[in-house]
């Protein structure tokens, strides 16, 4: 008998990179419902947003660059990016804001850089700078989360997509009346004015750990981020990388001079840190490949968003964060490359 | 104490997979005996190293068991006929191999009355020989590595005699899935593979031999223990590794149960260790004791695409065609043909290779990576994570697109043992362990390459070189005649230059 031949080895690969995007988009679904339970509607319509500029970004990149379209699309990795850019944004954003973040996550950062699997940077992220600089007075329009005791105007739905899509507020509405600076805007700047922290602590914004409803919508964002380590699509190192550099040098700092500094709790719960460590530092294109490069590289993420919040200019340090520590990539992979066995030991390789 | 239990106390293997076993559709059956075939192809290379040269011509009769093809002392093997009958012809034929499709075989058409070749000497017990002798006996008996390696026993057994060795360690680890061969031949013949032991372990003159089974072979386990009972032998200690693949690989088993590393291009006998294959141990014991050199072994047929999937012991020779058939034959669906497990194997186009020493499995698949499928590397890590060698896979995988042989070098792509780890966690379905047989492949043609040249330039300089010694010979040769010439005084010098002016003249003459 005559049989067609193949290579080894003859048994199947245990999963496929759009199984993995797609849990990834699963465990986000608890801190989307969170979300829109604190912010509205609004973040449902900006998903729709970036995950349309986003796919059609992709789909008009891999045309241009002469790739098969329907293959790649199905790899779900745009949608994660979408997800994660609209995490970023405020439920308040007219849809050119998104738009811009998602075509400059798709297009510059992911397919000028070679497609999915070559870009140096983290996508989402660099959409989110751009729109951040762009958009400043956009990426500032931050609601107030729903808790029923705070003074705070909502939006119907009419209202909230009606902003999303012309970037007009109704009538009776102005932007002072509906925004509200961020817990962790209100920290940075109340502690430049000679407050402490724990005169801060008394803002209705504020919750157990950080700021109310940003904690619970961090607590869902565990959830999801739990059920990927169980699932074993990302690894613990990462994650444990980012709380240790954000938790280790904030404890240090609130115990040292308290009042002065916010308490580790506080920069945990607030802010995408918690989204950061599980989702956006975890994309494993633009992360360090080794298990011990891992855990160097979370740690740098968690120290500089630390390091921005505290003595930077912007009130969270996610998005530069990683992006910085992107760039250190390829030095920690140098640095950690595991030792081979059989080789002799602490040899440093000459490259 | 005797009935000392299996014992675990491991070093550590980085890596590795718990694969599904696949193992107790070809275990449920006792080891079943292929009956001697009507055609035996013998390969004359069925080891590493040199092919064995033929000794019987074409038409010839030959017996079981009879030398017909002897290794000429470098690194080889001598070859056996495994059934008596005729020899008909030594001609290429299909034969799975890494590298072209045929190979030179002895066909022998049995006559069916398996006659035996007649020793003529008793041999001595094993004990009262010497070491090198019984090594040198070994060499005769053709018998080869068979957990696939198929390295020449003998030939490993010199090598690791120049060593200083501590341990003995017998592999009846067998962590590829769907082969059972190793676990089935422990149930049945312990005794022999134990026997085999201490052959070897008298031969090296080592005091420790540990055999080495996974957990999950209770049976196996019980069937040794119980023969290590019997033979009353302490040197002999049975030990647990855990079954998480590839912890059968040489020196992935040497890390397990030494937690010694073999140097990367080094050998077991570097960290004072020797490796053999349970079935090979029985092997020895056949041929030293029971005076049967390796003309059979026991191969597990089994995959989706087989009817009856069952543990055979057959002729060496014995088509995979014929064995197939034997175990019921092929099923409805059965797309590809491996000789091998499903990790290493490889896919032959034909059924007509025959069983060779290295065969430990005969595998009918179905399911196999699509051609085509793969996606970019993610960069996720996971191949770097069950890498037993601690390798960077998606980094060498880069390399080998780029070619960048020094990269490829520094990371080590010679040390890859192509276990298949790799491939199977990568979520964008890269095949792998292709691309890095490739690479080496490649690197062993430049190898080669840079071989050739070396001996065209050493042949060229020595030319040279030879020319350069005879020109100065002949120099001191003419200074010799000159020198002569002038001691002899004018009168010789005049009867030279007399002779010269004839030689003109007479040249003159001829041109006019």
């Amino acid at each position: 008998m005559e049989f067609e031949r193949r290579d080894a080895p003859f048994m199947m690969p245990t999963t496929d990179v759009s199984s993995m995007m797609r849990n990834v988009l699963y465990a986000l679904i608890p801190a989307a419902l969170a979300y829109v339970w604190y912010f509205g509607p609004g973040f449902i319509f900006n998903f729709f947003v970036a995950s349309i500029f986003c796919i059609g970004g992709e789909a008009m990149m891999l045309r241009i660059r002469g790739k098969t379209v329907e293959a790649t699309l199905m790899d779900y990795s745009a949608l994660v990016t979408a997800a994660l850019i609209t995490f970023a944004m405020p439920a308040l954003t007219p849809w050119w804001v998104t738009a811009t973040a998602a075509l400059s996550a798709i297009v510059v950062a992911k397919h000028l850089y070679g497609g999915l699997g070559y870009n140096l940077f983290n996508p989402a992220m660099v959409g989110y700078v751009v729109v951040l600089i762009a958009f400043p007075l956009h990426m500032n329009l931050w609601l107030a989360p729903s808790m029923g005791d705070i003074d705070y105007q909502n939006l119907t739905i009419a209202e909230t997509l009606f902003f999303t899509l012309t970037g007009i507020f109704p009538d009776h509405l102005t932007f002072d009346a509906i925004s509200r600076a961020t817990p962790l805007d209100i920290v940075k700047s109340g502690l430049n004015d000679m407050q402490t922290f724990s005169e801060l602590r008394a803002n209705p914004m504020m919750g157990d750990f950080g700021g109310r409803g940003w904690e619970w919508i961090g607590n869902f964002t565990a959830i999801g981020g739990a059920w990927l380590l169980v699932k074993k699509i990302i690894r613990w190192q990462i994650p444990f990388g980012v709380f240790a550099g954000l938790l280790i040098p904030s404890s240090l700092m609130y115990f040292l001079f308290p009042g002065v500094h916010p308490s580790p709790g506080f920069h945990l719960f607030t802010g995408g840190a918690i989204l950061c460590a599980f989702f956006i530092a975890t994309d494993p294109v633009s992360a360090a490949t080794s298990n011990k490069g891992r855990l160097y590289y979370g740690f740098g993420i968690g120290l500089l968003i630390y390091v921005i919040r505290e003595w930077g200019s912007y009130a969270d340090g996610v998005a530069f964060a990683v992006i910085l520590m992107n760039m250190a990539v390829p030095t920690i992979d140098y640095l950690t490359k595991p030792h081979i066995v059989g080789h002799p030991l602490s040899k440093r390789g000459q490259q | 104490m005797s009935t000392a239990a299996a014992t675990y106390d491991l070093g550590t293997m980085h890596g590795g997979l718990r694969l599904p076993a696949r193992k107790s559709a070809s275990t449920a059956k006792e080891i079943q005996t292929v009956p001697v075939p009507k055609q035996l192809v013998l390969p004359i290379a069925q080891h590493v190293g040199e092919p064995a040269h033929p000794i019987v011509g074409i038409g010839e009769y030959v017996l079981k068991g009879q030398l017909i093809a002897e290794s000429d002392g470098s690194l080889s093997a001598p070859i056996h006929a495994s059934s008596s009958g005729k020899v008909v012809a030594i001609e290429p034929w299909p034969v799975s191999r890494r590298l072209g499709e045929t190979a030179p075989c002895i066909i022998i058409e049995c006559d069916g009355e398996d006659r035996a070749v007649q020793t003529a000497e008793v041999r001595p017990p094993f004990d009262t020989l010497a070491p090198e002798s019984l090594v040198q006996m070994i060499l005769q008996g053709g018998i080869v590595g068979l957990g696939g390696a198929v390295f020449p026993t003998g030939q490993k057994l010199m090598q690791a005699a120049t060593m200083p060795l501590e341990f003995l360690i017998l592999n009846g680890v067998e962590c590829e899935p769907c082969i059972s061969c190793d676990d089935m031949l422990m149930r049945a013949h312990a005794a022999e593979v134990l026997g085999g032991a201490q052959i070897l372990m008298h031969a090296l003159g080592v005091s420790t031999c540990y055999i080495a089974i996974e957990s999950d072979k209770s049976e196996a386990i019980a069937a040794i223990v119980e023969a290590k009972a019997q033979l009353e032998d302490d040197r002999i200690v049975v030990k647990q590794v855990p079954t998480i693949y590839p912890s059968g690989g040489e020196d992935q088993l040497v890390q397990l149960v030494t937690n010694r590393e073999v140097p990367s291009g080094g050998l077991p006998t570097d960290v004072g260790c020797v490796v053999q294959n349970v079935g090979t141990s029985a092997a020895i014991y056949r041929w030293i004791c029971e005076d049967e050199p390796l003309i059979s072994r026991v191969t597990t047929v089994t995959g989706s695409g087989i009817n009856t999937p069952m543990n055979v012991e057959a002729r060496i020779g014995t088509t995979v065609a014929d064995i197939i058939a034997f175990a019921g034959g092929y099923a409805e669906q059965s797309d590809h043909l491996v000789i091998g497990g499903p990790m290493c194997g490889k896919s032959v186009t034909t059924d007509r290779v025959p069983l060779v020493k290295a065969t430990n499995c005969i595998l009918v698949v179905n399911e196999t990576r699509a051609p085509g499928a793969e996606q970019p590397c993610i960069r996720c890590g996971e191949c770097a994570t069950v890498c037993p060698i601690q390798l960077l896979p998606q980094q060498l995988f880069w390399y080998t697109c780029a070619d960048d042989e020094a990269k490829l070098r520094s990371h080590g792509l010679t040390d890859c043992i192509e276990c298949g780890c790799c491939d199977l966690v990568c979520p964008s379905q890269i095949p792998l362990t292709a691309s890095f047989r490739n690479a080496k492949a490649r690197f062993q043609e430049l190898a080669d390459e840079k071989a050739r040249a070396e001996r065209a330039r050493l042949r060229y300089e020595s030319r040279n070189e030879r020319l350069e010694t005879e020109k100065h010979s002949r120099e001191s040769e003419l200074a010799q005649q000159k020198k002569d010439a002038l001691n002899a005084g004018p009168s010789a010098i005049d009867a030279i230059l007399k002779r010269q002016k004839e030689k003109q003249d007479h040249n003159g003459g001829d041109k006019q």
